[in-house]
């Protein structure tokens, strides 16, 4: 994968030799073009920060909506479901906006553009996360709980140490794809003034007007980025697999 | 009344249903101390509920089941403090995959019991050690043959220490090459002393170990008696048919 990134870096480069491409916006062999490509990685930090907090949060808050889920209690069913159903209609961007412009009205507090973008992010991920969870948490045999009651665990130890480290294991495809999910829809928070990847893109176009070249460069970033993401994730995989063999 | 005297174990009028399918209607049974107790019957009789009512894994309905001095009710919360003194082992093992051997036999004594890792991995090898694999304590249960992870089983049990041992069907999801080397840990866990109820199959090993020999049919206890007397002059026509489907097949 991460070759045929590169292979697809070097035909545009040299693409742009012949056809209508401007590549000395971002050529580092002069300095405007150097400067130029620092700020589009300016944003680099942030994006990858944005995101690491964002499912951080979103993970965490997934599992408790999502342990009510599977409660023996109707009214607690009924209390998970409503949420990721509530959640999961609202899309990102109405969400982002809502957070960065609605809640400080309500609460009277302001709020930071990133924490705004945490917030947005993490619970409209969340609601994914939930399902992700009931599911990887429902294929876990009933032999597992009852073994693991006869030895006297308590529900909680039996989520902990039996159920939980399973079901992870089973989900981690899932959790990179949502990783690699939240790392795409993060350039949306663009729109409320965050200086990720995105927004520097932006920026960067109106100086230059050149938006072939840097978002082509934005795409690479991306694509970047994402390949060394998953390749981690299978690495992670493949670790916890050879564990149990 | 001298405590050893009364029963570990009693069922009072128990009964459990599944939906509209009554699983087990007004058991009555008595367990001593010591005692070694095997259930048989067709399947769907019942048996598996009867013992897994002793530890909680199924509520039951009406009556009341008493184990050790701790009494289950229907609604009732003594399942916890049952499970303290209560060791089972299954059909299917239940081993947890993702931990090692050691670490199977080690989560319950730490977690619950208190006990400190060393303390609880000393205990862990002793009855490694006496099921006869105590080589295998750093592998995975799926590095181990089923035989193996029967006996891991039972040794994550005995490392509770509990007071009564329940086995549901422990041979029958094993090869036949295997099904000895796990009766045998069971017999000499039996000359130990151990209160024990198993339901199985292995009517060689009703014969061996056996107190008393209890057969279920349609969620009832149609006859209860010493092995000698259940395997040469049945009392009752189900129990007969049930024999004589067993020894001939």
């Amino acid at each position: 994968m991460i070759r045929i990134a590169l292979f697809l870096a070097v035909f545009l480069m040299l693409s742009g030799c012949s056809g209508n491409w401007g590549w000395y916006v971002v050529d580092p062999r002069t300095a405007t073009g150097m400067n130029n490509l620092r700020f589009l990685l300016s944003g680099l930090e942030y994006t990858v920060y944005l995101s690491a907090v964002a499912i951080t949060i979103s993970m965490s808050v997934g599992l408790l909506v999502a342990l009510p889920g599977l409660s023996p209690f109707p009214w607690l069913r009924r209390l998970s479901r409503v949420y990721v159903e509530l959640v999961r209609s609202v899309p990102l961007l109405v969400l982002i906006l809502w957070v960065y412009y609605g809640l400080p009205q309500l609460t009277g507090l302001s709020m930071s553009v990133f924490w705004a973008g945490v917030i947005a992010l993490a619970l409209s991920d969340s609601a994914f996360q939930a399902e992700i969870f009931r599911g990887g948490i429902q294929s876990i045999a009933r032999g597992q709980y009852e073994a693991a009651y006869s030895v006297s665990l308590g529900y909680r130890d039996t989520m902990r140490y039996v159920i939980l480290p399973q079901a992870l294991r089973r989900i981690l495809p899932a959790l990179g794809n949502q990783l690699i999910y939240m790392l795409k829809m993060s350039s949306l928070v663009s729109v409320i003034g965050m200086q990720e990847l995105t927004r520097k893109a932006n920026e960067l176009v109106v100086v230059e007007y050149r938006p072939l070249e840097i978002y082509t460069v934005l795409v690479l970033e991306y694509l970047v980025l994402i390949l060394i993401v998953s390749s981690g994730v299978r690495w992670l995989e493949r670790r916890l697999q050879s564990d149990e063999r | 009344m001298p405590e050893d005297s009364a029963p570990l174990i009693q069922f009072c009028a128990v009964s459990k249903d599944f939906g509209a399918f009554r699983a087990l209607n007004g058991i009555k049974l008595s367990v001593a101390r010591g005692e070694r107790v095997v259930v048989c019957g067709p399947s769907g009789s019942g048996k598996s509920t009867l013992i897994r009512c002793i530890n909680g894994l199924e509520q039951i309905d009406t009556g009341r089941i008493t184990v050790d001095g701790v009494t289950l009710e229907p609604g009732g919360r003594g399942a916890r403090q049952v499970r303290g003194k209560v060791g089972m082992v299954f059909q299917q093992f239940n081993l947890f995959p993702h931990l090692t051997v050691l670490q199977n036999l080690t989560l319950g004594p730490m977690r619950a019991r208190g006990l400190s890792r060393a303390e609880a991995e000393e205990t862990a090898h002793r009855y490694l050690a006496r099921v006869r694999i105590p080589e295998q304590a750093d592998k995975f249960p799926r590095q181990l043959s089923g035989g193996q992870q029967q006996r891991v089983a039972i040794a994550r049990s005995l490392c509770m220490e509990p007071r009564i041992m329940l086995f549901d069907e422990p041979t029958s999801a094993l090869d036949p090459e295997m099904i000895n080397e796990v009766l045998d840990v069971m017999t000499e866990l039996a000359q130990t002393g151990m209160t024990m109820i198993v339901v199985t199959h292995e009517m060689g090993f009703a014969r061996r170990v056996a107190d008393r020999v209890v057969f279920m049919d349609a969620g009832e206890i149609v006859e209860m008696a010493p092995p000698e007397q259940f395997f040469t002059a049945p009392a009752s026509q189900r129990c007969r048919d049930f024999l004589q489907k067993l020894l001939h097949h």
